[in-house]
Order: structure tokens, then C-alpha cells, then sequence
């Protein structure tokens, strides 16, 4: 696969993510329309797929093959003398080549769909590993063994530099990994065991420091990524309901197409003006809609790899389309809707002490913290106005955190400033008054996190501590409500933060106090009211959760638990990603409907091409229905035909890249769909068809 | 054309237009309060009656039937009437001169058997001369009845849809038995009181006297025919049945007597059409919703008319080239191609009635269609190959409208992102595969009968017009009986005996047509309203496929006219278009 340029503009959903690190990466796994290797290979595979077995699979495009069959026949029968089909040997020849061609283009496009997949599967299966694993026999001897051989419950070993071999749990170690091939994130993450989160690991990641003993949790070829990569290259594809259920209002259009088609030969036969076999044939197939039957496979696949450019894998085609349907977005707050970090929000003075002289002790004792909070703290005083005088604070000692103090500082001639947990403070500064416990309490009960600061053994105040709403979040959820999708923050928080936060964040609805139980029991809840519902997660606790609901995207630093419990996972870890998801799925399900409409609105114009060319001769009366004013029948035939196979070639791109999505409303999609679909669909044909019929005169190919 | 003559089609459109607009919302609300067992006006007097029904047959007011148990009840009941009407004509002779006066002999068994199944089927097309053929206790007992039934089989069987999609998880649809029962008392009775003494009043006849034979003015003898008209003429109109008790229809004076009657019938053929498409839309909740299906066939109706209308007033121009021929209106005649026309209607009501037997399944006619202007001709053609979804057939009109509505959600509702719904129902394979089932049947059976028709002598020897015009006779005679309509493009001799070989084609196929268009086009609906009771109701929110507005009513006409119209315009362009263009190039048939 060669990576190229990013993608054009229309292939990213409207609805532009916000801050997350997905963004590069996305970029490069992206790939272009047409790519020369894919476009050599699926035009190949488009050859193959002529095979009879295949093409019965979709009972529109095979309607073509047998129309195509029946017209070549009728092209050898030209061919032998006393036919009475010599004259029109060439027309014969043109409509039947070109039914040929309608019927690979299709192939070409399903071809093309399937090659895009591969080639996202080729990215995907790099990061499979072939090296070495080194297991650990129960006797605890090491075995250095291929990692294909390698069986669910082995234990490994793993040391800095090393691959791991395979999907696992961490049972003893601490390690950084860098889980780059996956995430594309190349900061590397801890990975430790006994915890829900970071005891995961990922096959074909690499471990930057320390060992880990693992746990390995998949067989080869069961791994999440194979899975993944069956998926994507459609090996294993299994029509989604909707897709089935077009098929069959497809297939029977198809069977009344062919009913009006055949019926028509006795009536042309008792009007005096029987029908050639070609030109019926023709106009079956231009009936028939096989601008959707030729692409409907193609956007299917087109749409779950959409979803890998995104770094989102689905389990199955099922699950992007309902997420198009999603109407309850169940949300984290932790994560999803604020940073999860607790930013500096104010500076709480007590015992008489001013705003600045807090201030300053807190913007001292936060020099040296590198966390996001100390930093937040900087910034803070900064934007109040306070300064750092760094001459001052020359030769000072720095007190870091540790578990025992739960406190930090700096310590200069003597003078020590500390911040840390209020109790802590407490017991350095045993004078500190009442005050204090109670800011503390106060800030605590908004969900806010207290940090209090003691000069010399005297409590200055608390730092105030508060979680922050992304920014932009608010923005996505009025998108989403104006998508009709109704958002609901979940969050372990007490009732006044949760509406704090969620005021802010300018969600439809909370849920406070919430376990992670809970949140199945909402889930079902909404369901019970026909509802779908989708929602992100991580821990093992989300698990059930992430089963019950109809999109559960787990994330991939998730356990194993919540990814095999939910139907897509998120190799960014990014859970603000489901909105773009849902808006994924929805794109699928508008370039299917979209292209229907499209299909069905051409069969207008073709009827005004083929009915007066078809009993031209008995009733050239009937040219006046030749609006189009077309050069000759066989021309006005011609020209229908080769605009229905090149139809397909060129809404390929559209089927790739799919419909452009607004969040705009059910009624303004439709309408604005109607009009470009519907009406452009009614339009188009007598342009196009015109445009050929001009050519082929131009060419005198118009026999 | 004259100003005046526009302003005629014009105004009587409009007036038609308001009076049905206005009827829809108390005739739909006093239909939803009868099917949902609520109070009516009529309670204290029909309310023991009912109760007292219910006991004797040992029916249970409360049961829910599942879909297939309701379809079998609406088949049992159908094929029981069917069978005792073919026993009644089969034996007329022998009933008595009280019931038979003129002495009418038994109906050949082809003929009964059509004659049968198409008054089951609410077809009521007529391959004999009434008069001249049945009896009256046939005509009465035989024949009338099933206009009752099998008006209120369509009411029901749209009810039962209806409540199907209302309903959410629910198991049963109605009790078929107890529909019928309230329909017929409640709904039908009422109505066709008021309208029969209405008609009465008009001048329609009612006696039971043998026929009077008068000495004409030309020394000969002419015998007319007087029946029990205006029972049967009212039920025939209301319940969208179109069997006339003259061979003249609707055109004759004893059915038909004056302008006034002629209006207020062709507004009883879409009165309860019209108001079931409310009692929908009021069913599920949201008025908006039915009224948006109201305004798709109102504007198919509308355009049917200003069509054929025009056509007709711009006639002949073959004939209008004739000196001798006045064909322009003046202030005396409103010109115009006035051909198979009763000159009490003229062009304007002969049009719009064609139209309105057509768009509903009523079939009674007040001029022959198959002297109408080719194009014009055309109109009641398509109304019928629609599947008469046009305010429609007593009942079919509204679930052969859902069926198209159903379809027309799946096809652009994708559209709006999600997977399609209909009133907050998810359409799924299931309703999708029913309703192409739905769509495949009427091509088929027109199709393949017509085809079958065209290609031998059994077929052919019966058409009387030869060329394009010929074909659109055979088109229309199964397009006609597929859609359970009962009007004739007449010119095809289906039941004359001179044209019989072995057996009448027409009347065997065409007894096969009637069942298929009538209760295989059933199936599948109910079907589909067994399937979405089960289902759950999905709230309607911002992202949701909007039914209820305009954008749906267009969407809706341009899936019928291209699903449904389109299927038939090759056939069509060997018949009435090209008739047409011939006639335009001198050239008739």
C-alpha cells in the first residue's frame, strides 16, 4: 500500500472532531480514490467476478449478465447469414458489449470498495507480529517460540525493546509500552497489572522500558486485529437488515421491470410491431436499477472503512448502521465531556490572609510541579497577575510529592511553601483555623478538589480544583440535537457538580451518583422506548453495559472484557469520537437511500429514450416522444444504455467517499436530498443520454 | 376553449374539493370513534342490536385476532357470500314470480361464477345486462348484499391495518367479526339512509312492480325496467361497489335522475375514502399524518381531471373539421367530444366522474369510458393501474396508499440518515418484502392476463376496435378487474355469447383477476399490520423522516406516479398514447 495525500475534503464527516489525537494518523491511513495498485487490482477482480455464482448474489446485476448473455447470442446469430439480423449487426455488437460493461463496472466498483479495505487490513496486519515470543513454561523456564504458536492463557515474558506477541493481561511488572502501531499516539503509556485500564495490552506494540510477564488472551488469528482485518477486507461479509431489505424491494422492482419488459413483445406483436430481442433486452436493463444494485456492495464496504480511516473498527456492518439510527448518546463525563484533569478554577483565602498573598505561596509551591494541576496553577496566578521574581528564588530546595507527605513545596532560606491534601496541611499547621475545613468541605461538595497551601507552618488557603468542560463540546451537542440525538452525561459526581457540569457542557440531560451499574439500567430503560442507544467504555464494569447497547464502542486501552463486549472499538481512546461515528453511520445509510432515489428517478428519461426508437417504424407517430430529439433509434437505444454503465463508473467516488452529512434536521437532509437525488436523478439521464446520443453522432457510430 | 367553459370545470372542482375537504374530518373522526368501540350518536338504538348479534353468533366483543386469524375471517366470510350468490343465480328460475316477474332463466355457470366474484371482491364488473339477466331476488339478495359486504370487508380490512400501525407491542389487530358488525351498523347503515332517501327524493325509483311495457312514439313497444333502485343505487355509489341495476350505470336516469344527484354521488364515492384517511392520521396520533397521504391523491385526483377534462373539451378534431359538426362550445352546447356522453352531464361531470370512479375502485359509470378522447381515456386507465390508491375503494384505497407510503419511506427515508421508519415504526425486511409482494401483484395480473389475452383467439376475437384502441380495451378490462374497480372500457364483447369459443375467456380469467387483485393484495398488507402492532414505537425527534408534510405528500405522488404509473407506459404507448398520435396524424380506430 502506497500512503498518500490526505484526504479530499468531503471524505471527513462535516462534523470536525475536537482536540483529539487522531487526527494525523487518520491522515495517513487515508487513501485516495483512485490508487494505481487498487484500481490494477480491482479491475482485474472485476473480470473474476463475472463468475456466475458471484453475480447471483445480486439479482439485479445479474439480470444484466443473463441480458448481456442473450444479446451476445443475438450477436452471433448476426453473424450468420439468412438471419435477418445482419443490418443491425453493429448496434447488436454496441449494446452488447456495453451490457457487458455495465455489469463489470459494477463489479469494478465493488472491487474497488473491497481493494480499499484490503489495503486498510495490509496497514492493520503490519502490526501483527511474526516475532519471537518468549513463554513461560509452568517449570518457569523460557521458551523462545514463534508468537503464531502462541495459545490463550501462555504466559510470556516481555523486556524493553521487545514486540509483544499477542493480545494479553499484565500479571506482574510495570512497564511503558508504545502502543504507536496502534493508536498512532507515540507518547508510551504504562501498562501495570490489577488495573482495569492499563493491565491491557496489544499484540504487535512494542515495550519501551522494564519487562511484563502477560497473560496472553487470544489465539492466533482470533486477535482483536484479525478479526478486525476479516472485517474490513470483507472476507467474511454478511448483509447488514437494511441491505437486505433494499435488496429485496430491489429484486422485486427488478421482477415488474421484467414482467412489463416481457409482457410487451405480445402487445408490440398485436400492434404489428414486434420488438427486437436486443433492444428489449436494452430496455430492461436501463429499467432496472442498477445504478444501486451495481454500488450498493460497494458502499457498504466503503462505509466500514470510513470508520478504520477514523481509527474506529466495527464488528460488523450491522453496527455502523445503527449507529446512523443512534437517538441517545450516553456520555462519561470523565473523558468525554471534560479533560478528566482538575485545573486550577480559584484561590480561596482564609485566617485574614489576602487573595495575592495565596496566590503568591500557591504559584511558588507549583514551580516545580509538572503535573497538570501544578501548571494550572501557574497559569492561574499568572492571568491573576501575580509574577514570579526567579532571582529571588535562586538556590531553592524543591520538596517533591510523595505518597507518605501527599504534599509538595519549595523550601528557600529556611522558609518552606507547601500545597497538598487539606489534612495534611493541617497537621504541619496546627493553628490553621476552622475556615479552612470548611473551604475545603464547601469546595468538595461541588465536586471541586481542595489543595491547601501553608506558608511556614500557617495555612494560607485552598486552591480550588475544578474538572473542565472541553472546549467546543457545547457546540457538538447542539449539532447533535440538531441530528435529533438526545445526549445524557453520566458521572459518579453529586447532583450539584453534574448540573454544574453539565449546564456547562450543554447536555440534554445528567445522571449523578451514578455506578457503573447503572448504567445498563438506563440503557435498557431507553430501549424499552424503542430507542437506540450508544455509548463508549472501558473498565470491565462497563462491560453489560456496552453489550445492552445497541452501539458500544469500548476503548482500545479498554480490557478485553469491554472490547469483546462492544461492537466497535476506538484505537485512539478517544470516546468524544462516537459523535463522529454516529455521523459515519448515518452518511452510509443517506449515500444508500440517496443513491436509490438517484437509481429510480433515471428510469423517467430512459423511457422517453427507448419507447419511440422501440416502434419507431410502425408508429413514427410516436417520435414525438423523443423530447430528447435523439439522432436514430438504434443511437437513441445506444445512447441509454452506455449512459446506464457509465452512471455507475461515475458515482463510484460518491459511493466511496459517501454523501456529505449536516447536522441540519431530518427535514432539510430531505429535502435538500430530494432535490439533488430525486429531482437531479429525473434530470440528469436526459442530459447525459442527449450528451452520448451527440457523440455517437458526432462518431457515426450511430448505425 | 370558452372562459365559461373553464370556470364550469374550475368551479365544480372546487366546490367538489371543499365539500370532501370539509366531510373528511367529522365522516374519519365518527369512523375512529366506531372502531375503537366508543359512544356513538346512534348508541340507543343500534347499541342492543349490535350486543344482540354479538350474542346470537356467539361472538366475543373483546377479542384480538392476530393478522392471519383476522385475513382467514375476512376470506371465510368472503368465500361463504361468494358461494351462496353463485347458488342464488344458479337457481333464479325457480324462485317464484314474486322474485322473479320477468321470468329470468338460471345464469350460465361462467357467468355466475364472474358475476360471483365480482361483487365479492367489490369489482362488481358486469359481463351481463342487469335487467335483462338477474333476477330480482338475485339483483337483491345475491348481488346487493355483497355490496354491503364486501364495502365493509375493505373498511375493516383497512382498520385492522390501521390499528396494526397504531398499536405498539401488540399482538392482535381487532376482532374482524366485530369491525364488520359496527361497520355495517354504525357506519354504513346511517349514511345510506339519509342517502337513499336523498335519492329518492331525487327521483331514483324504488318498487318491486314487473317491468312497463310503453307504446313509443315510433308505434314500437318499449320495455322499462323498474327495480328497487335507489336501495342498491346508494350502497353501489357509498360503498364504492359500481354494479349498476341498469346496463346504462350511472348514465341512466332512473339511477342517475338529475345534476344534483349526479354531484352528490361522485362526492359519496371519496366520502369514506376520504374520511378513513383522517380516521388514520387520528388513529396514530397525529392528524397531520393522514392529512398528508389526503393531500398526495388529492392532487392525483386533481390532475386526473384538468387531464381527461381538457382532452375531452378539446375533442375530435377530425369530427370538428366536418362542416355539419358543431364541436365548439357555444352558449347553447358545451361542444367538445360529446360521444358515448349523457347530454345531461356534458363534458365536465362525464370527466370528473370518470376520474372519481377510477381514482376509487367504484367502477359505476355515468358515460363510456371507451369513447373518451385517447388521452383522456388514459386517465381513468393509470387511476386504475395505481392500484386505485386515489381516496380509493372503500377501505383498499387507504391500505393500498400505505402500501406506497410504506415503500416511498424506505426508499427516500434512507435519506435522512437513519434506517427507515414509518410513524415511529422501523420498516425492516419483513414489511419491505410484504409490500414488494403488495407492488409485484397488480403488474402481474394485469400484465400477464392482458398478454395472455393479446395472443390468441379466445382473446382477440372479442375485441370489437381494432388497432392501439383495441389494446387499451383488453388493458383496461384486466386492469380494471385487478384493481376490483368494475367500470369497462366497453367495445370488448368479455360477455357477449356470439364471441364465445370453448369457454368464455374473459369471464374464467377474469373471475381468477378479481380474487387476486382483491385478497392477494390483502395479504401482504395485513401482514404488514400484524408485524408493526409488535413493534415499538420510536418517539419522533429532529432526525427523524418527516411524514407529515408536504415534502412527503410530493415524494409520495412521485413514487406512485414512477413505481406504479411508469410500469405500465410501454404498454400504454401501444395503446391510448399512440391512439393518440394516430388520431392527430387522421388516423382512428
Amino acid at each position: 500500500m502506497t500512503v498518500t495525500a490526505p484526504l479530499p475534503e468531503q471524505q471527513e464527516p462535516t462534523l470536525q472532531p475536537t482536540g483529539h489525537q487522531g487526527d494525523q494518523r487518520r491522515q495517513s491511513r487515508a487513501l485516495s480514490i483512485f490508487e494505481g495498485n487498487i484500481l490494477r487490482q480491482a479491475t482485474i477482480d472485476s473480470v473474476r467476478k463475472l463468475d456466475p455464482r458471484i453475480q447471483l448474489r445480486n439479482p439485479v446485476m445479474f439480470v444484466v449478465l443473463v441480458g448481456a448473455v442473450v444479446t451476445t447470442i443475438e450477436f452471433v446469430r448476426s453473424l450468420i447469414p439468412g438471419s435477418g439480423l445482419g443490418a443491425d449487426r453493429f448496434f447488436i455488437a454496441a449494446v452488447s458489449v456495453w451490457l457487458w460493461f455495465t455489469v463489470l463496472f459494477a463489479n469494478f466498483a465493488e472491487a474497488m470498495a473491497e481493494g480499499r479495505g484490503k489495503a486498510q487490513a495490509d496497514s492493520l496486519r503490519r502490526t501483527r507480529t511474526e516475532a519471537q515470543a518468549k513463554k513461560l513454561l509452568p517449570n518457569g523456564e523460557i521458551q523462545i517460540v514463534s508468537a503464531t504458536e502462541l495459545r490463550r492463557d501462555d504466559m510470556v515474558l516481555v523486556e524493553a525493546g521487545d514486540l509483544i506477541p499477542g493480545d494479553g493481561d499484565v500479571v506482574e511488572g510495570v512497564a511503558s509500552v508504545n502502543e504507536a502501531a496502534i493508536t498512532g499516539e507515540s507518547a508510551p503509556v504504562i501498562k501495570e497489572p490489577g488495573t482495569d485500564i492499563r493491565s491491557s495490552v496489544t499484540g504487535g506494540t512494542t515495550i519501551v522500558s522494564d519487562y511484563l510477564k502477560i497473560r496472553i488472551t487470544a489465539n492466533p488469528g482470533e486477535t482483536f486485529i484479525d478479526r478486525m482485518i476479516a472485517l474490513v477486507e470483507g472476507a467474511n461479509r454478511q448483509k447488514t437488515p437494511n441491505e437486505i431489505a433494499l435488496n429485496i424491494l430491489l429484486a422485486s422492482l427488478t421482477i415488474i421491470f421484467l414482467l412489463a419488459v416481457y409482457t410487451l413483445q405480445p402487445f408490440a406483436v398485436y400492434s404489428g410491431s414486434a420488438v427486437a430481442v436486443t433492444t428489449l433486452v436494452a430496455l430492461l436493463v436501463c429499467l432496472i436499477p442498477t445504478t444501486i444494485g451495481g454500488l450498493l456492495s460497494a458502499i457498504g464496504i466503503a462505509g466500514m472503512d470510513r470508520l478504520v480511516q477514523f481509527n474506529v473498527l466495527a464488528m460488523s456492518g450491522r453496527a455502523v448502521e445503527a449507529a446512523g439510527d443512534v437517538d441517545t448518546l450516553l456520555l462519561d463525563k470523565t473523558g468525554t465531556i471534560t479533560f478528566g484533569n482538575r485545573l486550577a478554577f480559584e484561590f480561596v483565602p482564609v485566617g485574614g490572609h489576602s487573595e495575592r498573598e495565596l496566590t503568591e505561596a500557591a504559584l511558588r509551591s507549583s514551580l516545580a510541579d509538572e503535573t497538570p494541576e501544578g501548571k494550572s496553577i501557574v497559569a492561574l496566578a499568572e492571568q491573576k497577575g501575580v509574577q514570579v521574581d526567579g532571582v529571588a528564588l535562586r538556590g531553592a530546595e524543591l520538596v517533591a510529592f510523595t505518597a507518605e507527605t501527599r504534599m509538595s513545596g519549595i523550601k528557600l532560606n529556611g522558609d518552606s511553601t507547601m500545597k497538598g491534601a487539606v489534612d495534611a496541611i493541617q497537621r504541619i499547621s496546627p493553628n490553621a483555623p476552622a475556615e479552612l475545613g470548611e473551604a475545603a468541605d464547601r469546595i468538595a461538595r461541588e465536586g471541586g478538589t481542595p489543595l491547601a497551601v501553608a506558608h511556614n507552618g500557617e495555612a494560607l488557603g485552598v486552591i480550588y480544583l475544578k474538572d473542565t468542560v472541553k472546549p467546543g463540546i457545547q457546540e457538538r451537542f447542539g449539532e447533535l440535537r440538531r441530528m435529533g440525538i438526545r445526549t445524557v452525561m453520566v458521572t459518579g459526581d453529586n447532583r450539584l457538580t453534574a448540573a454544574t457540569i453539565a449546564r456547562e457542557a450543554g447536555v440534554d440531560d445528567f445522571v449523578a451518583e451514578s455506578k457503573p451499574e447503572d448504567k445498563i439500567g438506563l440503557i435498557r430503560a431507553e430501549q424499552a422506548e424503542g430507542k437506540l442507544v450508544a455509548m463508549t467504555g472501558d473498565g470491565t464494569n462497563d462491560a453489560p453495559a456496552l453489550a445492552q447497547a445497541d452501539v458500544g464502542m469500548a476503548m482500545n486501552s479498554g480490557t478485553q472484557a469491554a472490547k469483546e463486549a462492544g461492537n466497535m472499538v476506538d484505537l485512539d481512546n478517544n470516546p468524544t469520537k462516537l459523535i463522529e461515528v454516529v455521523a459515519i453511520g448515518k452518511q452510509l445509510l443517506i449515500t444508500r437511500g440517496a443513491l436509490t432515489t438517484f437509481s429510480i428517478a433515471n428510469d423517467v428519461a430512459k423511457y422517453f429514450a427507448i419507447l419511440p426508437a422501440m416502434f419507431s417504424t410502425q408508429f413514427p407517430q410516436l417520435n414525438a416522444l423523443n423530447v430528447m430529439r435523439l439522432s436514430t433509434p438504434h443511437s437513441a437505444v445506444l445512447s441509454a444504455v452506455i449512459f446506464n454503465a457509465l452512471i455507475i463508473v461515475a458515482l463510484i467516488p460518491l459511493a466511496l467517499r459517501g454523501v456529505k452529512y449536516r447536522p441540519v434536521g431530518a427535514a432539510a437532509v430531505l429535502r435538500r436530498n430530494l432535490l439533488i437525488y430525486g429531482l437531479g436523478g429525473i434530470v440528469l439521464p436526459f442530459i447525459g443520454i442527449k450528451a452520448v446520443d451527440v457523440v455517437l453522432t458526432v462518431l457515426h457510430l450511430t448505425a | 376553449m370558452p372562459s365559461w367553459l373553464i370556470g364550469n370545470a374550475i368551479a365544480q372542482w372546487a366546490l367538489y374539493s371543499v365539500l370532501l375537504l370539509l366531510s373528511a374530518r367529522p365522516v374519519g373522526g365518527y369512523m375512529y370513534r366506531i372502531f375503537t368501540g366508543q359512544r356513538t350518536l346512534f348508541h340507543p338504538v343500534l347499541r342492543p342490536v349490535e350486543v344482540g348479534i354479538y350474542r346470537l353468533t356467539r361472538v366475543d366483543e373483546a377479542e384480538e385476532m392476530r393478522w392471519y386469524t383476522y385475513l382467514l375471517a375476512i376470506l371465510a366470510f368472503s368465500i361463504v357470500g361468494l358461494l351462496i350468490t353463485y347458488g342464488v343465480e344458479r337457481t333464479q328460475q325457480w324462485h317464484g314470480g314474486f322474485f322473479n316477474p320477468q321470468g329470468l332463466p338460471n345464469v350460465t355457470p361462467v357467468l355466475a361464477w364472474n358475476t360471483a366474484v365480482s361483487f365479492t371482491t367489490n369489482t362488481n364488473w358486469q359481463n351481463y345486462t342487469g335487467e335483462a339477466t338477474m333476477s330480482y331476488l338475485t339483483q337483491m339478495f345475491g348481488l346487493a348484499t355483497h355490496n354491503w359486504m364486501s364495502a365493509a370487508t375493505g373498511i375493516v380490512a383497512a382498520v385492522a391495518l390501521v390499528r396494526g400501525l397504531a398499536r405498539r407491542t401488540a399482538s392482535g389487530v381487532g376482532s374482524f367479526w366485530v369491525d364488520v358488525v359496527r361497520c355495517t351498523l354504525y357506519l354504513l347503515l346511517p349514511i345510506l339512509f339519509v342517502f337513499t332517501l336523498f335519492l329518492v327524493w331525487q327521483g331514483v325509483p324504488q318498487d318491486f312492480s314487473a317491468y312497463t311495457v310503453a307504446h313509443t312514439l315510433e308505434g314500437t313497444t318499449q320495455t322499462i325496467a323498474q327495480v328497487p333502485v335507489a336501495t342498491q343505487e346508494a350502497i353501489k355509489i357509498l360503498g364504492t361497489n359500481g354494479g349498476g341495476i341498469m346496463n346504462a350505470n350511472s348514465a341512466h336516469p332512473f339511477e342517475n335522475p338529475t345534476p344534483l344527484s349526479n354531484f352528490f354521488e361522485m362526492l359519496s364515492i371519496f366520502l369514506l375514502g376520504s374520511g378513513l384517511v383522517y380516521m388514520f392520521g387520528k388513529w396514530v396520533g397525529n392528524t397531520k399524518q393522514g392529512w398528508a397521504l389526503w393531500a398526495a391523491m388529492f392532487i392525483l385526483f386533481s390532475v386526473g381531471f384538468f387531464t381527461a377534462a381538457g382532452f375531452e373539451q378539446n375533442g375530435n378534431h377530425l369530427i370538428a373539421s366536418q362542416a355539419h359538426v358543431q364541436t365548439l362550445a357555444t352558449s347553447n352546447q358545451p361542444g367538445g367530444n360529446m360521444e358515448g356522453k349523457e347530454v345531461r352531464f356534458g363534458i365536465v361531470d362525464s370527466a370528473m366522474w370518470a376520474t372519481i370512479t377510477t381514482d376509487a375502485s367504484c367502477g359505476a359509470i355515468n358515460a363510456w369510458h371507451d369513447s373518451f378522447m385517447p388521452l383522456a381515456g388514459l386517465v381513468p386507465l393509470t387511476n386504475m393501474a395505481t392500484g386505485e390508491v386515489i381516496f380509493g375503494g372503500v377501505g383498499a384505497g387507504l391500505y393500498g396508499m400505505l402500501m406506497y407510503a410504506i415503500l416511498a419511506v424506505f426508499i427516500a427515508g434512507l435519506m435522512v440518515g437513519r434506517t427507515p421508519e414509518y410513524l415511529g415504526k422501523k420498516v425492516e425486511s419483513f414489511e419491505i418484502k410484504m409490500a414488494s409482494i403488495a407492488l409485484l401483484i397488480s403488474p402481474a395480473n394485469i400484465l400477464f392476463f392482458a398478454a395472455l389475452a393479446i395472443v390468441g383467439t379466445w382473446g382477440t376475437a372479442a375485441i370489437f376496435n381494432p388497432g392501439p384502441h383495441g389494446l387499451s380495451e383488453v388493458l383496461y378490462a384486466f386492469t380494471s378487474m385487478n384493481a376490483n374497480n368494475g367500470s369497462a372500457f366497453a367495445g370488448l364483447g368479455t360477455g357477449t355469447p356470439t364471441l364465445q369459443p370453448a369457454f368464455n375467456f374473459y369471464n374464467v380469467t377474469g373471475g381468477i383477476a378479481m380474487l387476486i387483485g382483491r385478497f392477494l393484495f390483502l395479504t401482504p398488507l395485513l401482514a404488514i399490520g400484524g408485524s408493526m402492532a409488535r413493534k415499538k414505537t420510536v418517539p419522533a425527534n429532529l432526525g427523524t423522516f418527516p411524514t407529515d408534510g408536504p415534502t412527503f405528500s410530493i415524494l409520495l405522488v412521485a413514487v406512485i406516479v414512477i413505481v406504479a404509473a411508469l410500469t405500465y407506459f410501454p404498454a400504454y404507448s401501444l395503446g391510448p398514447i399512440i391512439e393518440q398520435f394516430l388520431l392527430n396524424a387522421g388516423k382512428t380506430f
